[in-house]
């Protein structure tokens, strides 16, 4: 499909499943599994990360015309880095308990490569508009991805959802799963599931170019 | 200020609580470059190298903005300044000592803006070590990473015979590996307070 084919509600929609960050393109792997222990702490940290993501895909756009190419990156980690240090501290204000929990994430937002990737490979070279749906889309896809990991790692390790209690106490909790190997688990079973939802995908599409010549 | 003993520093950062295992920092490297025990042990020892540099310009960043008192510049600050760091010391490595640079060179601007590095220089700040403590602290995580990376990529190589489904090849044989290691890990956690 050529560049200027793709409609604006693609350009939303491709961050949802067909270029989720988290579980096709493996970008962002440090949050998606360190503060995903929790469903309250993956949804934090996802709707943190897509501000920052928005925000910077918006000035990047917008300045596009007037950074230099030979000091791109270092424009863009300076315009990431005001950004995260302002949710950062907003982050601290609203629930100093939360920002505690996720401890230094909320900094290291700063060096996900999601973020630097989005704004070198699609801000950096499209309008406002295009820039903010990209944004808005990988950012939605990314926090879907960590709420997915940290249902799985919560409700399994826990027995408990955003902290209530789901079963009866005799249900013996899988410890594994909130200790760290346990998103190593929960991020691999994810990357199966999609994977193979994907073979299928293009096992059918086969099928129905042969049977439609 | 922060009193633990230099060695029980060490080996919280390289065993108890190891960057890659336990923290899940650097694993783009981690994954990325695990695949071959060779270049495995050279990107350790290139991560390690500038875990020291970026500690010890995280110090003295800090001692500068608690001189002027703005704390809100401390993410910005760190991240130009050991980035341009690196990248110096990548320049005088490359005119003194070739032979080195050729050794470790190619991946020392993959690792600038590494959140293995980031991590490192927050954690440092954020528990108020010294000069000393900084530094074994960058020692600790440096070993640590590297251990981690040598062993994923003995694992890896062995993998790569075995007779592995195909939708699991790759990536998730990568992570389930992980979690094993990383729950391995695990069993260091008697050993410092």
């Amino acid at each position: 499909m050529a560049r200027n084919q793709i409609t604006t509600t693609d350009e939303f929609v491709k961050g949802l499943w067909r270029d989720n960050p988290v579980f096709v393109q493996v970008l962002g792997l440090c949050p998606a599994l360190a503060v995903s222990n929790t469903a309250i702490n993956a949804l934090t940290m996802g709707l943190a990360t897509s501000f920052v993501l928005v925000m910077s895909g918006i000035s990047v756009s917008a300045l596009r015309n007037f950074i230099p190419r030979e000091a791109r990156i270092v424009s863009y980690i300076c315009i990431i880095a005001s950004f995260v240090t302002a949710v950062d501290y907003v982050i601290q204000a609203i629930s100093l308990e939360l920002h505690r929990s996720l401890g230094a994430f909320i900094a290291l937002i700063v060096v996900n490569c999601l973020i630097l990737g989005r704004a070198e490979a699609f801000a950096s070279k499209n309008s406002l508009g295009r820039a903010v749906l990209d944004g808005l889309g990988m950012g939605v896809g990314f926090t879907f991805a960590l709420l997915w990991i940290g249902v799985v790692r919560e409700i399994l390790g826990s027995g408990s959802l955003f902290g209530f209690s789901l079963f009866p106490g005799s249900f013996q909790t899988w410890t594994v799963m909130v200790l760290p190997s346990g998103g190593f688990f929960a991020m691999a079973m994810w990357l199966l599931i999609v994977d193979w939802i994907k073979a299928r995908e293009a096992a059918t599409e086969r099928t129905i170019e042969e049977v439609t010549p | 200020m922060n009193d633990a003993s230099h060695w029980s520093i060490f080996i919280n950062a390289a065993l108890i609580n190891n960057f890659v295992l336990a923290y899940f920092l650097g694993l783009c490297p981690f994954f990325g470059v695990s695949a071959k025990l060779e270049t495995a042990v050279r990107m350790g020892g290139a991560v390690s190298f500038v875990m020291l540099v970026a500690s010890v310009c995280a110090y003295s960043i800090n001692l500068l903005l608690d001189a002027i008192n703005a704390p809100y510049l401390r993410i910005i600050s760190y991240i130009l300044v050991i980035a341009s760091t690196v990248q110096l010391v990548e320049m005088l490595l490359k005119k003194l000592s070739p032979a080195t640079f050729r050794a470790m060179g190619i991946y020392l601007p993959l690792i600038t803006t590494n959140c293995a590095i980031f991590g490192l220089a927050l954690f440092q700040t954020n528990r108020g070590y010294g000069f000393t403590r900084a530094f074994v602290y960058a020692l600790g995580a440096g070993a640590g990473f590297a251990l981690a990376l040598v062993l994923m990529a003995g694992v890896r190589e062995k993998l790569d015979l075995a007779n592995v489904p195909a939708l699991v090849k790759g990536t998730p044989a990568a992570l389930i590996v992980a979690g094993i290691l990383s729950m391995s890990f695990m069993g260091f956690a008697g050993l410092g307070r």
